[in-house]
């Protein structure tokens, strides 16, 4: 399978000079600039610092401090658990108060277990940091272990433990380096690549050692001029010529990873496969940032750069933020609300989500903050009655029937749903955008894809209580079987008629002789008895008496 | 501090269903005048009473249904069908004939089958379909084109089913082209004969070419605002004159050419308002190329061997009866699945 795709995949141009199209998209309004036009600035410490255990896609990490411990900028906190997992580090120095459910920037607006760092603003690192590596004379496996242990995960926004995407691969014909937004008003990677263009491309050519690709390539979009004339002096600097650096069209969401290898590649994403399938590995900058970071200046992943933006805060900026920073330390730094800020979204305006808190932390995968108000980010207005009009099929870049998808999650359909590809939908939120009947379909989508994963939870479990019940009954019919099997053999035995008589008796025979002739050895016969006094005798004919009636049978006394 | 939260997308929505209502019947405004212009008030009066109808339809319905009413009636798809249909309706025809229409349009196909968005069939198209099979003889009663009545004797015929005092209905009414063409050409007389006919402008019949001119400058600007999508009226149009382009080929004596066709009767109004219906057609867009196909084609059938003169409400609800299978065979390949045929 995986070699016929291979087979019939289109060539990777090796100068990237076409660009392809994806079915649909959306030409949004780019309010980025706000944001990407100041330069990055650091947070700073806040009071507390909330660091979730699970920051990333897999297992939770498994917890090493407890409360009352002192913890050292960079410590590790948390460590991996199984091959799908992510570390997670002090970003400063302090006492751990808790480790406790608090809330985390997640859709559900559940809590989830936490570390709860108070600071103490001195910052101190921890005293046991590894050693930097010379990346180009390293081996790959200390390279992937420094990954590893420094905890980087996917900092575009999916969270997909780096380490373990580096190890999906088999041969891998193209790196790309995604350096194009999600999303209009994010402006963290844009940030990122104007200023420090050199930590991405070094992180590149760490990925490009570790992969060995056929080809490499960072991507940006048309409208990041400066972010893509600083890649490539950073990349003239170093004399790197493996490297390209391209621009893509800017059309909503071309950020997406399938659609950007898409556009430039013109290959597709199998439906539920990996891009390692069609032999492409892609990295957003951030992460190549943080793994410099992690390889050159031994420092794990501790802090990440996010967006604070919307007419809810008095200044969008790129703030540098120490993961597990809640918001309302950035959105202070940002100079606080205006005054009709209405509502907190984590990421950008077409996927992020309203969170009721500003409580949460900034964790590994945040990329934006948008506080808004009712004008620029108004309530939906109500929906009304799905009219077919195709506006949704037009925009899909999943090239979709959102209408008919709609349909079959709104009535429970969900084996339809699914025929209809529920699960490629990637959420993009191009459907509900033009939708004229403002139906909020991406929350369809959602809430069926949660069912039936529910409905595949639950059918497991049954599957197994089912097999353990009938487990069960099997041993107690197997022990009742064994029982009357037993029961007959003895019956057997007891009845066994003429048959087993002599054989008894004859037992019987051989055991009183067994007795008899302990007795001789023990040597019980009765001494010291030739001179008794009458008084002497008499006692010993009573207790001979006694001893003979005990040792009456008892059928004799009833 | 606490905030509210719902679901993405976040951006304000720019479209709207009374938007696109809205801009449908600004869209059908050039067709109306040129029609009012050739055939006089009844149209306007066929209008306000199939429109007010539908409405007032629409309103008693919501409510028996235990719907609100009001924000219903503003996105303005009852409005619409009611003037969708009094288009098709001849201006001269009895104010009941208008009231029945519309009637069944809104209560029956509309209403009954759970309102907007839920109707198999086009609703205007049903009611007009109703009344072309019960009421035959007062769908006949087409002025000649640009010799309309005067408003009395319009009002006299709509209100009293007969003109006033020293006129005939003869006198005022008149075949139209199309229903002139079938009778002709069923007489065995050769269509070169009919084209000196005044019947005839310069491309088809006169009078109509205008009203087909000016709902094409409607539908194209629906098309420039992406109201409606190019599919639906590019295939039907393109299959009216695909068939009628082959057997004119074939027989220029015998049937009529692809121009006439396009531009006679209800092509053009039927190809960008009527056939485009969302609700009832085609939502894939391959299956939309498919629905405008079949409309064409069966709606020149029905026009060339058919028992009715125009045959495009017909050919529409056909369609609509097919739209679902043809959706579920028309599906397009999802990204990344390399097969995307249904199972």
């Amino acid at each position: 399978m995986a070699e016929r795709l291979q087979r019939s995949l289109p060539a990777i141009n090796p100068d990237f000079a076409r660009r392809y199209r994806f079915h649909g998209g959306l030409r949004l309004e780019d309010c980025r600039e706000a944001a990407s036009s100041r330069p990055i600035r650091p947070a700073g410490i806040p009071a507390q610092l909330v660091l979730p255990l699970q920051q990333h896609i897999g297992e939770p990490a498994e917890c090493l401090v407890s409360p009352g411990e002192h913890v050292c900028k960079g410590q590790l906190v948390a460590q991996t658990v199984g091959r799908v997992s992510a570390a997670v580090h002090a970003s400063t120095s302090g006492t751990v108060i808790a480790v406790e459910p608090r809330p985390v920037p997640h859709p559900s607006g559940l809590p989830a277990p936490c570390i709860v760092i108070e600071t103490d603003g001195r910052d101190s690192p921890a005293a046991n940091t590894p050693p930097a590596l010379d990346y180009p004379n390293t081996d790959t496996d200390v390279l992937l272990e420094r990954i590893r242990s420094a905890g980087i995960v996917g900092l575009g926004g999916a969270g997909f433990p780096t380490r373990a995407k580096l190890a999906l691969h088999g041969a891998i014909e193209l790196l790309l380096i995604n350096g194009v937004e999600c999303e209009p008003c994010i402006a963290c990677d844009d940030g990122l690549q104007r200023e420090r263009a050199d930590e991405v491309i070094e992180g590149v050519r760490i990925l490009h050692r570790i992969l060995q690709p056929g080809a490499c390539v960072i991507a940006v979009e048309d409208n990041m001029p400066e972010a893509e004339q600083a890649l490539r002096a950073a990349l003239a600097e170093c004399n790197e010529t493996g490297i390209h650096v391209v621009n893509v069209p800017t059309l909503y969401p071309t950020g997406g990873e399938r659609q950007l290898i898409k556009v430039l590649t013109n290959r597709e994403v199998p439906s539920q496969g990996f891009p390692a399938d069609i032999g492409i590995i892609c990295q957003n900058v951030g992460t190549a940032a943080a793994v410099y970071q992690a390889v050159v200046k031994s420092q794990p992943l501790l802090s990440r750069i996010v967006t604070v933006s919307g007419d809810g805060v008095q200044e969008a900026c790129n703030l540098e933020v120490l993961i597990g920073t809640p918001v309302s330390h950035l959105i202070e730094a940002a100079g606080g609300y205006t005054d009709h800020i209405e509502r907190l979204l984590i990421g950008g305006p077409m996927m992020g989500y309203a969170v009721n808190t500003d409580a949460v932390p900034v964790i590994k995968t945040t990329n934006c903050i948008l506080a808004v108000t009712g004008r620029s980010m108004p309530a939906p207005p109500p929906a009304r009655p799905c009219i077919r009009c195709g506006k949704c099929t037009e925009v899909c870049p999943a090239n979709l029937l959102p209408q008919q998808l709609y349909w079959y999650a709104h009535s429970g359909n969900h084996d339809t749903a699914q025929d209809f590809g529920l699960f490629d939908c990637i959420e993009c939120g191009c459907c509900a955008y033009v939708c004229p009947s403002h139906i909020q379909l991406v929350q369809y989508y959602r809430h069926a894809k949660t069912e039936i994963w529910e409905q595949e939870k639950r059918k497991k479990a049954a599957d197994i209580a089912r097999a353990r019940h009938e487990a069960r009954l099997a041993r107690l019919e197997r022990i009742k079987q064994e029982r009357a099997e037993k029961l007959a053999r003895k019956k057997q035995a007891l009845s066994g008629g003429n048959s087993g008589d002599e054989a008894r008796q004859a037992a019987i025979q051989a055991a009183l002789e067994r007795v008899r002739k302990k007795k001789e050895q023990a040597g019980t016969t009765p001494r010291n008895i030739e001179n008794l006094t009458p008084e002497q005798q008499r006692l010993i004919d009573a207790a001979d008496q006694r001893r003979r009636e005990r040792t009456r049978p008892p059928q004799e006394t009833d | 501090m606490e905030f509210k939260t719902w679901s993405s997308p976040h951006l304000p929505v720019e479209n709207s269903v009374n938007v696109i209502m809205r801009r449908v019947l600004l869209a059908l405004l050039p067709g109306i005048a040129c029609m009012i212009w050739l055939f006089g008030w009844g149209v306007a009066v066929n209008i306000l009473i199939s429109g007010t109808t539908a409405l007032g339809a629409e309103a008693l319905m919501l409510m028996l249904r235990g719907r609100p009413v009001a924000t219903t009636l503003l996105d303005g798809s009852a409005l619409l069908a009611g003037v969708l249909l009094a288009l098709a309706l001849p201006p001269l025809a009895p104010w009941w004939i208008a009231v029945v229409g519309s009637l069944f349009a809104i209560v029956v196909a509309k209403q009954l089958y759970g309102g907007l968005g839920y109707n198999p069939f086009n609703p205007a198209m049903a009611g007009y379909v109703v009344l072309l099979v019960s009421f035959p003889l007062e769908l006949t009663l087409w002025p000649a084109p640009g010799s309309a009545p005067d408003l009395q004797t319009t009002l006299s015929m709509i209100f009293s089913g007969a003109p006033p005092a020293g006129t005939t209905i003869d006198a005022l009414t008149m075949a139209t082209p199309m229903d002139t063409v079938r009778m002709q050409v069923g007489r065995g007389v050769a269509l070169a004969e009919l084209a000196d006919d005044s019947l005839f402008g310069f491309i088809a019949g006169f009078g109509w070419e205008w009203v087909n001119l000016c709902f094409l400058a409607g539908g194209l600007w629906l098309l420039q605002a992406r109201v409606i999508q190019w599919h639906i009226p590019v295939a039907m149009l393109g299959g009216l004159a695909a068939s009628a382009g082959i057997f004119h080929f074939i027989n220029p004596e015998v049937y009529a050419s692809p121009l006439f066709h396009m531009f006679s009767g209800a092509a053009m109004m039927g190809a960008f308002f009527i056939a485009t219906d969302p609700v009832s057609a085609c939502t894939t867009p391959l299956g939309r190329i498919w629905f405008g196909l079949g409309i064409g084609v069966i709606t020149w059938i029905i026009r060339t061997w058919g028992g009715y003169p125009e045959g495009i409400a017909f050919a529409v609800l056909l369609m609509n009866l097919a739209a679902p299978t043809i959706d579920f065979y028309t599906r397009p390949r999802v990204f990344g699945q390399h097969d995307g045929t249904p199972r």
